[in-house]
């Protein structure tokens, strides 16, 4: 071989590089975060291509890392079902928005032979994950399913291994209900759990579960339904069984809002509600002019943003989430509304 | 031992003979057997998922059947790309420079730190190359994947390429330094061509070791539903599809693993018996 | 262009290498520092790892990495051993020779993805119902499927440097030995294998590297337990399988800093290996008056 051949197809090769990256634009955004909305905003952000042609790319890492994405910079939005605390707002080094987008549910879910619905309490789920009870036959799941044949099986429970705003909602009722839980393991994204197994993503918890006869996981409903695997339901605090759906989902989320929408779903006192719903948002910084981010880029993601909590909205039933009530959308509307290149609000 | 070698029975000595022939063939053909059943699960596993849309169509939302990956293959071919124009270069330069002072202390210094950077576990790469590359550009990128995947291959190519060097013989600088040629020309015009084939050899397995990898993709190239040709953002590659579907609970996604896998298998595959027909001339 | 510019040119290319190399070690530690600072060595043997109250013992995942990285090696030497005997000392034909050659470098070149997709699909299940047998938590992820996974991906590498060990052996030794009637098992045993046994204990070492640094398909079968693991079907997590699953999340700054300090004791562990196989590499073809 000629060394000029070599150097010459280098060149040519580099020219290539080059001359693809100049040409394609940046019609993209790109988010990541909660995976507990993922099955909705790959719905809606597929729609919305066929729509507008920008390809609006979201990656499921979880909660945690979203709000990390965000803060290093590297994403124009993150995706979290657990909102920003007031402590932790130092960690930004810009003020922060949440847009609530869908409303869903952490459910209960297993595997075990015959498929049987079960009826489960806050206090027996926490007993579970606090590996208390071992047996699918124990007497107090018996005692809750007295019609269900339960078999002597192990039960193992699965968990996420990444920081997960499901982990948070999930740890949140738990906490709410058994104080043991609230002070063995405590309220978080991520939790050092007392027993079970991990798996990545509410998508690997739900595979975990579809794949291994005796396992209980907790995924947003979406997941479940679209697997078809059992969903326990819950007894909420005013003592109805409730099964988690679109109903009891919206039900849960009837109440007011505060105008900043950070509101925990979670032990609902309304009585058709289920009681581990959960709002998810996405988080932006405010003021969008920041790092070399373009006022193009700004304003298409303020764009997707409105037409998330309107138009958009009519995506996400068909996958069992519930849609923002009205007074969500009208506090939305605002803080969509709030958000500002140079100074300058980009939705008027 | 030395006692039973040289006085033994040789009845028992052939009995033992035949004896350790089995203890190390019954092993030998479970380790034959594995590969063939892991090999035939790929293929067989693998050749569900394959139809024009797999190849053609971008991934669908989550949890509705079709669509394919598009986006991965091109998104592999990206990160490759990239990484194989950055690390030729220096992989070239540096095994010239191990060429040209041989044996000298920095040499062996320099061969140091390429034998441990071999060793360097590829996830590390992905978490420096995160806070080196990902950061400071403020984005995800293919870009960012590429550099990834260079310092991954480069320590291998070096090492190649240096062997290749050494091979060509030093009577033909020595007769090209003889006739005046200045010595980088000479280096440049005559012993480089002459390890021409064995340079290919070296970017062809950089390749093919790098095209599998996952660990330093997560935290770089990061992924993508659609199809993208932006290097300056996050694209989708084989192995990320691959480790993003097998974990879901998603049927049709579980049949686009093993798709993705067999194609990357025999991506692999093919680069590696290339080289190996190459070096058998 | 001319010869001093040429040099500069190389120089400047071995720099580079040497400035990664250095960047890595630099970055890893500044990185590392908050969670060092506030456990001190206690992030070694710490057996908490716990986010919420943010205290980070690495000590689980220590073990985990240990525990795995041992399990494969105690599979995969006797058939790492076994199979490079083979090919090394029994296949007289060339085509016999080249077939065995190609199958052990293609399960070589299989990416680790595939080796967890298949341990996902095959190994898992398997040991699933193993577990039950023996009346353990079924999970069928865990310890035992990443180390048998593991040991599958480290054995082409061994078995090869084991037969390129055994194929360095001088063949007049050999030849003398066959030539006083000592029979092929007694030469293997007798005089191949002492000859080759520091190249084969480098190699072992070698493939020990790689298993203490392997992700992707640890991960994928681990179970991704931040517990320390007490048993063959116990969840766990590795040094490399726990950065996987948790860097790109990280809560808190000391959170952050722990993920660090892990990937920074993971590259001196293999740093490790990989020195002392070296070493070993370099004493045995030394051993021959090279």
């Amino acid at each position: 071989m000629k060394r000029g051949s070599v150097s010459k197809n280098l060149v040519l090769l580099a020219l290539f590089v080059v001359g693809l990256a100049s040409v394609v634009g940046a019609q993209t955004l790109l988010g990541s975060g909660a995976t507990f909305p993922a099955p909705a905003y790959t719905k809606m952000f597929d729609e919305y291509y066929k729509l507008t042609g920008i390809k609006v790319n979201y990656q499921g890492i979880g909660s945690s890392g979203g709000l990390k994405n965000i803060q290093d910079r590297v994403v124009d939005f993150g995706g979290s079902d657990s909102f920003i605390k007031d402590a932790d707002f130092s960690k930004y080094t810009a003020p922060v928005v949440h847009i609530p987008t869908v409303i869903g549910a952490v459910v209960v879910t297993y595997n075990l032979p015959g498929n049987p619905k079960l009826r489960l309490t806050g206090d027996v789920v926490a007993d579970i994950y606090l590996g208390k009870i071992t047996k699918w036959n124990d007497k107090a799941i018996a005692a809750l399913n007295p019609d269900v044949k339960l078999p002597n099986l192990a039960i193992m429970p699965v968990y996420r291994s990444d920081g997960s705003g499901t982990t948070f909602n999930f740890t949140a009722y738990l906490s709410a209900v058994s104080d043991e839980w609230k002070s063995k393991v405590g309220n978080a994204n991520s939790v050092s759990w007392p027993t079970g197994q991990g798996a990545a993503q509410n998508a690997g918890v739900a595979g975990v579960v579809k794949q291994t006869q005796g396992t209980v996981g907790y995924v947003e409903l979406a997941y479940a339904n679209q697997n078809s695997m059992a969903v326990a339901a819950i007894k909420n605090s005013s003592g109805m069984w409730v099964d988690p759906s679109l109903d009891s989902i919206s039900a849960a989320a009837a109440g007011a809002f505060p105008a900043d929408t950070r509101i925990l779903l979670v032990n609902t006192d309304a009585k058709e509600g289920y009681p581990i719903s959960a709002l998810t948002w996405i988080i932006v910084y405010r003021e969008q002019n920041y790092g070399n981010r373009s006022r193009e880029q700004a304003e298409q993601l303020a764009k997707l943003l409105w037409w998330m909590i309107h138009d958009g909205q009519k995506y996400v039933t068909a996958l069992d989430y519930a849609t923002l009530p009205p007074p969500a959308v009208k506090a939305a509307e605002a803080i969509v509304k709030s958000i500002t290149y140079n100074g300058q609000a980009l939705i008027k | 031992m030395e006692n039973n070698v040289f006085t033994g029975q040789y009845k028992s000595r052939k009995r033992k003979d035949i004896f350790f022939k089995v203890l190390v063939l019954i092993p030998s053909g479970i380790v034959v057997a594995l590969l063939v059943l892991i090999m035939a699960q790929v293929v067989v596993n693998g050749a569900k998922a394959l139809n024009l849309d797999f190849f053609f169509q971008q991934q669908k939302p989550f949890g509705e059947v079709g669509g394919g990956i598009v986006q991965a293959i091109v998104g592999t071919f990206m990160v490759l790309a990239i990484a194989i124009v950055i690390a030729l270069p220096f992989a070239l330069l540096s095994s010239l420079y191990l060429y040209e002072h041989n044996g000298s202390r920095r040499a062996n210094g320099l061969l140091n730190v390429v034998n441990t950077l071999q060793g360097i576990p590829s996830i590390v790469i992905g978490v420096v190359i995160y806070s080196w590359v990902v950061v400071p550009q403020k984005t995800f990128s293919a870009f960012a994947g590429g550099i990834a995947l260079s310092i991954l291959m480069l320590p291998l190519m070096i090492s190649m390429i240096k062997e290749s060097l050494d091979m060509v013989p030093p009577s033909y600088l020595e007769a090209a330094l003889a006739l005046g040629v200045p010595r980088w020309r000479a280096i440049v015009e005559i012993i480089l061509p002459a390890a021409a084939s064995g340079i290919l050899e070296a970017t062809g397995l950089g390749i093919a070791r790098a095209a599998g990898e996952t660990a330093p993709l997560i935290f770089t190239a990061f992924g993508n539903p659609f199809l993208s040709l932006n290097f300056k953002g996050p694209v989708s590659a084989l192995p990320l599809v691959i480790y993003e579907y097998i974990k879901s609970p998603y049927d049709d996604w579980h049949r686009k693993a093993w798709g993705a896998a067999l194609l990357l298998v025999l991506f692999v595959l093919a680069l590696n018996l290339f080289i190996g027909s190459r070096k058998k001339r | 262009m001319n010869d001093r510019r040429f040099n500069a040119l190389l120089g400047f290319a071995a720099l580079v290498i040497v400035f990664i190399f250095a960047g890595f070690l630099f970055t890893l530690v500044v990185q590392s520092l908050p969670a060092v600072k506030q456990e001190g060595a206690a992030f070694l043997y710490g057996s908490e790892w716990n986010p919420v109250t943010t205290r980070f013992g690495a000590l689980p995942f220590i073990i985990g990495t240990v525990m795995t990285s041992a399990i494969a090696l105690i599979i995969a030497i006797p058939l790492s051993l076994s199979a490079g005997i083979v090919m090394g000392e029994y296949v007289n034909s060339s085509w016999v020779r080249s077939v065995l050659n190609t199958l052990i470098n293609v399960l070589a070149s299989i990416p680790s993805v595939v080796f967890g997709l298949w341990g996902i699909e095959v190994v898992i299940p398997l040991v699933r119902n193993l577990a039950m047998l023996v009346g353990a938590p079924p999970y069928g992820a865990g310890i035992l499927s990443a180390s048998l996974v593991l040991a599958i991906m480290i054995i082409p590498y061994m078995s090869s440097m084991t037969r390129e060990a055994l194929m360095n052996v001088p063949a007049g030794l050999r030849e003398g030995a066959f030539a006083l009637g000592l029979t092929k098992q007694e030469v293997v045993t007798g005089i191949a294998l002492p000859f080759a046994k520091k190249s084969i204990f480098a190699g072992i070492l070698l493939s020990l590297g790689r298993a203490l640094g392997e992700t992707m398909a640890v991960t994928m079968l681990i179970g991704n337990a931040t517990r320390i693991p007490t048993s063959l079907f116990s969840l766990g997590n590795t040094l490399a399988s726990v950065i996987a699953s948790q860097f790109n999340e990280a809560a808190s700054d000391v959170h952050r800093a722990a993920m660090m300090a892990l990937a920074l004791i993971l590259l001196i562990i293999t740093m490790i290996a990989g020195w002392f196989g070296r070493t070993m590499m370099s004493k045995g073809t030394g051993a021959y008056g090279k």
